[in-house]
């Protein structure tokens, strides 16, 4: 299994395998799942009770369906590890924390400083994400 | 024109830093070419035969002029004297050194412009009206719900590595000036029976090798939902469009294949459930960026009055201006397109020049155009001679708008690595072929556009003639269409028959444009015409 290096939660880490999404609704007691690009997250969400883990692979840093799971699992709620694994590259980075990703293990390390640069480059947003960041737009009207 | 606020600036500013760290990174080996370039992408730098090429956004198409002037400098300043004005109302750079791209960067953000999503997967530059705020027939000024979108779509995370590149454009009137059904998305600004105004959906359009016409899929978004219906389009798309196959990946292939309906039901689901995570702009937003873009101080009971004494004013007022919602004042296009010359170049000191007269006379503002030319949206009637007679003296006079001689065409493989074929030799050969004043107002209206490949960047299906290079065994070769359009009437244009060499496609042209005056009733434009008798008395003139 390749290494976390970058984790933004407190809790203890998970490190049960994870299985397929196929093997994970049909095997009642496995609490980590891996997703591949081509999978639909949302066949998840009536399971999401009993997930510690989950890993969304990126077989190419520039198939952005990864995105698109973490958010639909954290916009139903889901408040368990999003792990990104795989051709995971240190400009990634930001936009996967905003979707919802806490957790990193990139197929090759990325070098820490300017991993660092990139989880902190942005002081604003536009969007409404999965972070829970006030965008822009709500700063400039404040409720 | 939109101002950018703190948060605005500090967005783009951020930008120029993160560009400077990727150079860096590139340039000390720690990413390789392979690596680098969808970063480079999305940020407009392109690697192509002889050098870079920097694409810079006009978003919309709206510019000031301490944003043109830039412009111009830069031109003078990082390439050879020269911007080339592109189909996207873009401006893009042919000879850019990688090294000075993070400095270019801090030039534009100096001038709250970028070169952000220029190119790569990812939501582009969205494009609108070049009339717009200056038009008689629009409903509302298209562009705060441009910028509300060029906002979101800006750094979006969820859909920065898409299928394929996302085009969208923004219209508000019946005349549709920017090929809106040609779009990923085309949004038109529309108001209700309530009296309510709104945006209704096209999805799916495009040209390239597979050109669609996108279908209506909602007739009404209420506007404090532009954005999450947007999102909920997208979102379809990033999931479900197809990776397996770049020829096959633009979202027109997605709502084809799915269909129409499918596609609606499936956005549909996505938008009702993204209503409630509250990712919608309030609709106070639209209300500060509104009074950005209000009429600027119109001089009331300016004179209509306007001498047509000169013969070539007169020929130029005719072609080049567009009647103004406000009396006394015109809208005034620039064409770049000087019989012989390079479609949408212009020289630094040109660039400049406009820059100027639109200081003086037009409220300091300019548009480009999806047809690569410039815009003057607000003159003075009583100073329009004077502005062309600047214009003419820089060898900006041309009058040529929406004639044989205004051709769009594609950089073609002078510059760009995916061509097949030149494009701008042809441009050329064409326009000193219908170079006369008189020749061209025979004609009329025709709108001739060349690509020099089958990507359509040219959008030579959406031409009244089309040309399209292609690579015949090694020579270069060109197809003729007839039929396109690109106005609210779009069609696609049809292949007449057999290639031609680069002679040959000059000679078809004429021989299209003799069947046309030969055949034309009244007031009959090119297009009518073709649509009138057809294809058969083309191809037999052609080709018989």
């Amino acid at each position: 299994m390749v290494e976390v290096q970058f984790r933004l939660r407190e809790d203890e880490a998970v490190n049960d395998p994870a299985v397929t999404v196929d093997a994970f609704t049909e095997q009642t007691n496995a609490s980590a799942v891996r997703v591949e690009p081509g999978d639909d997250a949302r066949a998840l969400l009536p399971h999401l009770d009993r997930i510690a883990l989950v890993e969304v692979n990126f077989p190419s840093w520039t198939d952005g369906r990864g995105y698109s799971s973490a958010r639909v699992l954290r916009e139903a709620g889901y408040t368990g590890e999003i792990r990104a694994v795989g051709d995971v590259v240190i400009d990634m980075l930001g936009h996967l924390k905003r979707c919802g990703f806490d957790a990193f293990a990139p197929a090759h390390p990325l070098n820490p400083a300017d991993a660092q640069a990139a989880f902190d480059r942005w002081d604003n947003v536009y969007q409404a994400t999965a972070d829970g960041r006030r965008p822009i737009w709500a700063l400039r009207h404040p409720a | 024109m939109y101002k950018y606020d703190q948060y605005d600036q500090q967005m783009v500013d951020t930008r120029v830093e993160e560009f400077r760290d990727q150079v860096r990174r590139r340039l000390s080996g720690e990413l390789t070419e392979e690596q680098f370039r969808p970063l480079r992408l999305q940020n407009g730098l392109y690697l192509q035969l002889h050098a870079y090429m920097l694409r810079v956004a006009v978003p919309y198409g709206t510019l000031s002029s301490a944003q043109m002037k830039v412009l111009g400098d830069i031109a003078d300043k990082y390439d050879r004297g020269y911007g080339h004005f592109t189909t996207r109302q873009n401006i893009q750079y042919n000879w850019i050194k990688l090294e000075d791209t993070p400095d270019i960067l801090a030039d534009l953000a100096a001038v709250e412009m970028h070169a952000i999503q220029t190119s790569g997967n990812c939501i582009r530059n969205i494009s609108s009206d070049q009339y717009a705020g200056a038009a008689a027939d629009e409903i509302v000024d298209p562009r705060p719900y441009a910028e509300l979108l060029r906002q979101w779509s800006s750094f979006h995370p969820e859909f920065l590595t898409l299928p394929r590149k996302f085009k969208i454009a923004v219209i508000a009137s019946e005349t549709d000036r920017a090929a809106m059904r040609l779009h990923d998305i085309g949004i038109k600004m529309v108001k209700n029976d309530a009296g309510e105004i709104g945006c209704q959906f096209y999805v799916g359009g495009g040209m390239g090798r597979t050109p669609m016409i996108g279908p209506m899929i909602r007739e009404f978004v209420p506007l404090d939902q532009l954005i999450t219906y947007s999102e909920a389009c997208l979102r379809v798309y990033n999931r479900y469009g197809r990776r397996d196959n770049k020829y096959k990946a633009r979202i027109k292939i997605l709502v084809h294949e799915l269909g129409k309906e499918e596609y609606t039901r499936q956005v549909e689901e996505e938008f009702a459930h993204l209503l409630t995570q509250g990712i919608e702009p309030p609709l106070a937003e639209l209300e500060r960026i509104k009074p950005y873009f209000d009429d600027p101080a119109f001089e009331a009971g300016a004179s209509d009055d306007l001498d047509l004494s000169d013969p070539d004013f007169r020929l130029w007022v005719e072609r080049n201006t567009h009647a103004h919602k406000q009396a006394g004042y015109v809208i005034a296009t620039v064409s770049l397109k000087p019989v012989g010359g390079i479609p949408g170049d212009a020289s630094a000191d040109q660039i400049r020049l406009m820059a100027d007269l639109a200081k003086e006379y037009s409220f300091d503002e300019l548009r480009v155009t999806h047809a690569q030319n410039i815009v003057f949206p607000h003159v003075r009637k009583a100073d329009l001679y004077t502005v062309w007679q600047k214009l003419d003296e820089a060898g900006l006079g041309t009058a040529n708008l929406d004639s044989v001689g205004d051709i769009i065409a594609c950089p073609g493989l002078d510059y760009c690595s995916l061509a097949n074929a030149r494009s701008i030799p042809v441009a050329q050969k064409i326009s000193e072929r219908f170079g006369s004043a008189e020749k061209q107002a025979e004609i009329g209206e025709l709108k001739l556009k060349i690509s020099g490949c089958i990507n359509a960047c040219g959008h030579h299906h959406a031409g009244h003639i089309g040309i399209l290079g292609v690579d015949r065994k090694g020579v270069e070769n060109y197809q003729l269409l007839l039929g396109g359009s690109e106005g609210a009437d779009t069609s696609l244009g049809k292949i007449t028959g057999p290639g031609f060499d680069e002679d040959g496609i000059v000679d078809a042209v004429e021989k299209a444009t003799n069947v046309y005056l030969a055949n034309k009733q009244g007031e009959e434009r090119f297009l009518d015409t073709y649509r009138r008798i057809g294809m058969d008395p083309f191809k037999e003139a052609i080709y018989g």
